[in-house]
């Protein structure tokens, strides 16, 4: 039986500790959740997405308030409405788009740091899947809140990317109507995109944190020399005294404190984008009404899907379709294909390293010529790219498996 | 008494199943396109006056209809798949008032983008994927697996109804021809 001090004042901190355990909760969550001193800056990116998720939040509650979402009013009610009558309604605008595409920016760079030191294997393979659903529905956030400004793009996107789900030669016309709630993107569309944008991915996405938090509890955060050591012991140390001799440090408020300058500095750059450079986050097309009988000359997704859409072209339909599939779920087995028991950086791996820098340069690669329109010598350069993109997943296992031990710092 | 539990526990489970059941029918069923988009699914388009070889668009079903009078002479400039047949002899084309008419829905095969008209190329060009088409809407160069689809139609006089199916439709639907 829990004892209530009747003296106790109300809320003070003996109140509130009686009722919410708040010693404990502080103590778990962030003075004794141990971090190791064995890092760098790209370790507080996760901060970071954190921070710039905040911004999209809060700036998505102020649009909000003036977004229309019906197929007549909503490209005025952000083109007119919220840019040139609310008051700072532009500020909420530009923060909303450039922290759409920043966020991706950072998940990328967070997905390849992972990549990097091997951040996804023993015992941390629940970190991967749980940060690989949150790029997932991200993804799916970005593209329905696309949809709301109901522009040529918003509409011509929502058309092309809705017709994949009739998976080319099964023709399931009926399965994309009824996605659409119609025969063409319309009304019935643009509601429950809407509906997915402000609440139903939204919750998902929170949901997701939380694991995704959570999944790092046990296995804790891997460090530069993939070294596994006893984090207990190490926090038995801090908690002595020791904190030159210990391996790691508190998470609040040793290692916030460093997250909190990586963050002064991508604000300064993030605001920089919001104030002087928002424009990059708007492309021109989407200043156009939709208009269901004129495609824009050239359609293409915001640059964050560009890598994975070239994956459909150099394709037949069928076989673009299968591996722009192969290429959404590939991610997510990382895991598992990769064969080697070590958790080294890259650069210490063999093969592995030039596996790495080649993924990334193909994926670099591939994002390029997505945004160039489909002629020669481009589609040639994105035909060998999508090649390259398969055949490094199938390499993965043999190179991981063939690749020697190397031992931990 | 374990036994007990067990049946409970069963049925509270086969209860809350059918309930699951039900409530994602009645979701999937309010997704469903509703009955006056359904309702409105109809057209008629005079062709009397279309001009040769001039892409003309008509709206049916919020999508783009492509129209062309083709011309006797609509061989493609180019063929990267080597099907460079002229247009005019197509099975596909419909006959109304005695000239030959690509009537298709506007919509490339590949990801539904609209496909430009070249009159002097005589052929389709789709700004997505680079995909092309003939003037009878036939695939001339990938990605689009196939060719553009034609709608249902009815002939009257010198109208089309598109959105029923009349007999020259039901023809060339036994043939395979209208998608």
């Amino acid at each position: 039986m829990a004892h209530f001090d009747p003296n106790a004042r109300p809320f003070s901190h003996k109140w509130l500790n009686e009722r919410l355990a708040i010693d404990t909760l502080k103590r778990v969550l962030s003075t004794e959740y141990w971090i190791p001193k064995n890092i760098n800056f790209l370790w507080a990116m996760g901060m970071v997405l954190a921070a710039t998720f905040g911004m999209l939040l809060i700036s998505g509650i102020f649009l909000l308030m003036y977004y229309v979402p019906t197929t007549k009013e909503a490209f005025d009610s952000v083109n007119y409405t919220i840019m040139s009558q609310v008051g700072y309604g532009w500020l909420w605008r530009h923060i909303h788009g450039v922290a759409a595409s920043v966020v991706f920016l950072i998940i990328y760079i967070h997905m390849f740091t992972g990549i990097y030191y091997g951040s996804y294997k023993r015992g941390r393979e629940m970190i991967w899947i749980s940060g690989m659903l949150l790029f997932v529905t991200f993804s799916a956030e970005a593209f329905s809140g696309y949809m709301l400004p109901w522009g040529q793009m918003s509409y011509w996107a929502g058309m092309v990317i809705t017709n994949l789900f009739s998976l080319g030669s099964l023709h399931l016309n009926g399965l994309v109507e009824w996605i659409r709630g119609d025969y063409v993107p319309g009304q019935a569309f643009l509601s429950r995109f809407f509906m997915l944008h402000v609440l139903l991915m939204p919750l998902i996405i929170i949901g997701l944190i939380v694991l995704h938090f959570g999944t790092l509890r046990i296995p804790h955060v891997n460090n530069k020399d993939g070294e596994e050591f006893d984090f207990e012991a190490e926090a038995e140390k801090w908690k002595a005294g020791h904190r030159k001799e210990s391996k790691v440090i508190p998470f609040n408020p040793v290692f916030l404190s460093k997250d909190v300058f990586v963050l002064g500095i991508y604000f300064m750059f993030f605001f920089y984008l919001v104030f002087y450079h928002f424009e990059f986050a708007m492309d021109p097309v989407n200043f156009d009404p939709a208009n269901g009988l004129k495609t824009p000359p050239h359609i293409y997704p915001e640059w964050y899907f560009l890598w994975s859409y070239e994956i459909l072209r150099p394709f037949s339909k069928n076989v673009g379709l299968i591996w722009f599939g192969f290429a959404q779920v590939i991610f997510f087995l990382l895991p598992f294909l990769d064969r080697s028991p070590n958790v080294a950086p890259a650069n210490r791996r063999g093969i592995f390293k030039i596996w790495f820098w080649l993924l990334l340069i193909d994926m670099v690669g591939l994002t390029i010529m997505g945004k160039l329109p489909p002629v020669d010598p481009w589609s040639k350069f994105g035909t060998v790219f999508a090649y390259t993109f398969i055949a490094l997943w199938f390499a993965l296992p043999f190179i991981t498996k063939m690749e020697k031990p190397v031992g931990g710092k | 008494m374990s036994n007990r539990r067990d049946f409970m526990g069963m049925a509270l489970g086969a209860f809350t199943g059918l309930g699951a059941l039900g409530a994602l029918y009645a979701a999937k069923r309010t997704w469903d396109p509703l009955p006056s988009v359904k309702a409105a699914g109809f057209a008629t388009i005079d062709l009397s006056n279309v001009p040769e070889n001039t892409l003309h668009v008509e709206k049916w079903r919020g999508k783009p209809i492509l129209i062309i009078k083709v011309a006797k002479n609509s061989k493609p400039n180019t063929a990267p798949n080597g099907n460079d047949k002229n247009a005019y002899d197509d099975k596909r084309l419909i006959t109304v008032g005695g000239h030959k008419f690509m009537i298709v829905v506007g919509l490339c095969t590949h990801l539904g983008c609209i496909p430009d008209y070249f009159p002097d190329k005589h052929k389709f060009i789709c700004p997505c994927h680079g995909g092309q088409f003939n003037a009878a809407g036939e695939v001339l160069k990938a990605p689009p697996p196939s060719p553009l689809v034609i709608p249902p139609f009815k002939i009257d006089g010198t109208k089309v109804v598109l959105g029923e199916e009349g007999p020259e439709y039901k023809k060339l639907k036994e043939s395979g021809l209208v998608s």
